[in-house]
């Protein structure tokens, strides 16, 4: 078992390899091979791994080597394999495999065929070492690499500067977190001495009382961290920009792995959490508020992605609101189940726009059910998990958050509030979505639908999105159960028929103008409203405002850099010495001589002089 | 030896002096490399004058062997002197010292 656990990450590093060194010189479907082959080997081999792990069904360490041995400090680069990694690994070689597969015919026409390829694989490659990690460092590395890749692959079509703009804020936003949880880790290791997740977790037990200050501090630097990964506040705005990638990029990285490793990060560490009920209270508000901001941000977009950028916000938000509250299998669950309908909806979308010739405004399509099949009736099984409708993957994993977030004291009914408040937005946009771009008339002819390639992906996510509600984690050995819910009778019926209520609400105003929608948005406060929730809250002005600018204006009055100054001066003085030994240096013969003679004459006159006093 | 007929040290030693003098001053204000070299052999010619005036004083030989060591040595210097100056005039086609400055630093 140790050794096919080591090949798991190894299969997409090696695809990476031969796709970087050979620059680009295979041909077309040697590297749609190699790049979707490495995926498929790999979720070979975690299937593998996990068949033995539930003969036995005991968690696995898997030490590979010593890394780094320094200061009291042992990091190890070993694999732990539990129910919360094999989550994990499935989610992400599975997905990761439909999603290559769907690349293949999505990214044919591209000239860096090769280039996109390597970036996915090595992007898999460090996903799967952040979640298959025992210790917080070697986390942090596949946290980094997965930056590092959601930053190259947001930027792939760099010639357009938009694009490489919003590259750059993808990756300096999530340096933010990213800082926030190196000072976490720093704090964590100079209190307990370790980073080594499960070792951490005893400790910190033994060594701080529950609600302990610094504990607290500790794991709301984590959870900057988690919240600028996953995109929540304060550090969302990154993300709807990202959507300027390639469309399976955002479906693998922007909605079904990479911006769910917050979470994960928060549920691996949660032993420190439940310490902290301080924390976890954060955690909570943090999830509601951004969910219910970006619903109202999702339900104004015009951009297919962006609503669906939005719409991942949103569902990260449920899932720590889920963290918040306790419910820490069902946050497992609904990144599951979000990773299939948020990747068939993205891969869905990405069918519409490549058939209408990357057409993005959803206001300039219409009417496209007939002509795109698969792509519609994709989009509605996906709209319908996402809404949260009864039977769907998303409705087992948000009625199992929204029945939990019931139980939290003391805020509980406010949380369920925002919940269910999201949950009826969630609806309306999403079905806003389906009802404006595949009813109604044809605005834009599409071309020809997409091939086999493009289609088989959707139609086995299409599958998941609708069983993924099923499937029973195998996390009851490393999470603490759900709290326990006694009176879900009515709060089941209530958490049903929202989504239901959402769809009739949006089918009102879309597809029959029943519900005067203009009243609305004519009107001074409505349209105000609108144009708020469109620019997220203006969120971008106020950091705009708040830390971009202000930062130029510093660094424009400091342009030449005062502390460069100090070291001007010494640059100078060895140059004024410079010239000033140039110049002795003439080639006069003569004036050496003199100077020689001058000197010794001097030198022998202080000589004397000293010997005679 | 004769007391009566020595002649004393220091006027020897000023001699050697002045001599000195005259082949730094040389070596300073001339431009002609031959000349300049013919001040340095009056300079070594003055130190040895120098040591053998002060071997006298003491009446050991070994002030006259030194002098030796500096004619020896005179002679080294004179040749490769001269092997710079044939080298000097051949690229230059004149013997003044101050074209020589080409290779300035």
């Amino acid at each position: 078992m140790a050794n096919l656990v080591i090949l798991i990450p190894l299969m997409p590093l090696l695809g990476f390899l031969i796709l970087v060194c050979s620059l680009g010189r295979l041909p077309k479907w040697l590297v749609g091979l190699v790049g979707t082959g490495s995926i498929a080997v790999s979720l070979l081999f975690v299937t593998l791994v996990a068949v033995e792990y539930f003969s036995t069904n005991t968690p696995v360490l898997v030490p590979v080597y010593t890394w780094l041995q320094v200061a009291g400090l042992t990091a190890q680069v070993s694999f732990l394999i539990d129910g919360l990694s094999l989550t994990m690994l499935f989610v992400i070689t599975g997905i990761g495999l439909l999603i290559h597969i769907y690349s293949t015919l999505f990214m044919w026409d591209e000239r860096d065929y090769s280039r996109f390829f390597s970036y996915m694989n090595l992007f898999v490659f460090a996903m799967l070492i952040l979640v298959m990690a025992d210790n917080l460092l070697l986390l942090f590395v596949g946290w980094e690499g997965v930056g590092l890749c959601s930053y190259l692959l947001v930027g792939f079509w760099y010639k357009v500067p938009a694009n490489g703009a919003a590259a750059r804020k993808a990756f300096v936003v999530t340096r933010v977190g990213d800082t926030a949880m190196m000072l976490g880790m720093l704090l964590l290791f100079l209190e307990l001495g370790t980073l080594d997740i499960q070792p951490l977790a005893a400790l910190a037990a033994l060594t701080w009382p529950a609600g302990d200050t610094t504990l607290t501090i500790a794991c709301l630097l984590l959870l900057g961290g988690a919240v600028g990964k996953s995109a929540q506040l304060p550090l969302q705005t990154w993300l709807p920009d990202a959507m300027a990638g390639p469309t399976p990029v955002s479906a693998l990285i922007h909605a079904a792995t990479m911006v769910t490793a917050g979470v994960y990060l928060i549920a691996r560490t949660h032993e420190l959490f439940v310490l902290s009920p301080a924390a976890l209270l954060v955690v909570a508000l943090v999830g509601a508020i951004t969910l219910l901001m970006a619903a109202f941000a999702a339900l104004v977009q015009t951009d297919i992605k962006r609503i669906l950028a939005y719409s991942t916000i949103s569902q990260i938000g449920y899932m720590f609101l889920a963290l918040g509250v306790g419910a820490w299998s069902s946050a497992i669950f609904h990144l599951m189940t979000h990773a299939f309908f948020k990747a068939l909806l993205f891969l869905a979308a990405g069918a519409v726009v490549y058939s209408l010739h990357h057409e993005h405004n959803i206001l300039r399509m219409g009417g496209l059910r007939r002509h795109l099949p698969v792509a519609f009736w994709s989009f509605v099984i996906g709209s319908a998990a996402l809404a949260a409708l009864p039977l769907t993957a998303g409705f087992y994993s948000k009625d199992e958050i929204l029945a939990a977030t019931y139980l939290q004291n003391p805020y509980g009914v406010w949380l369920l509030a925002a919940g269910l408040l999201g949950a009826l937005i969630t609806a309306i946009y999403s079905f806003r979505l389906v009802f404006i771009v595949f009813f109604g008339q044809l605005k834009t002819v599409p071309s020809a639908p997409a091939g086999p390639l493009m289609a088989v992906p959707l139609v086995i996510l299409c599958a998941l999105a609708l069983g993924g509600g099923w499937i029973v984690l195998p996390l009851a050995n490393v999470l603490p159960a759900n709290p326990a819910n006694h009176d879900e009778g009515l709060l089941l019926w209530v958490i049903s028929s929202v989504p239901i209520l959402g769809l009739l609400i949006a089918a009102l105003t879309y597809l029959r103008p029943v519900i005067p929608r203009h009243l609305f948005t004519e009107s001074r406060l409505g349209g105000l409203l609108v144009r708020f929730w469109f620019k997220h809250w203006a969120m971008d002005w106020i950091f705009d405002h708040l830390f971009v600018r202000p930062y130029t204006a510093v660094t424009q009055w400091n342009r030449s850099d005062f502390i460069d100054s100090i070291y001007d001066v010494l640059a100078e003085t060895v140059w004024l010495v410079h010239d000033f030994s140039t110049t002795t240096q003439n080639g006069q013969l003569r004036t050496y001589v003199f100077v020689m003679v001058t000197g010794l004459v001097i030198l022998t006159a202080v000589v004397l002089g000293s010997a005679s006093t | 030896m004769n007391e009566a007929v020595t002649i004393p040290m220091a006027h020897g030693l000023l001699l050697a002096t002045f001599l000195f003098l005259i082949g730094l001053l040389g070596v300073m204000v001339r431009r002609n490399i031959i000349f300049i070299l013919m001040s340095l052999e009056i300079m070594l010619n003055a130190c040895g004058l120098a040591f053998v005036v002060v071997g006298a004083r003491w009446g050991q030989p070994d002030g006259q062997i030194m002098f030796m060591l500096i004619l020896s040595i005179a002679a080294a210097e004179v040749t490769v002197g001269l092997g710079l100056l044939l080298q000097v005039h051949r690229r230059m086609q004149t013997l003044d010292i101050d074209t020589a400055n080409r290779m300035r630093g």
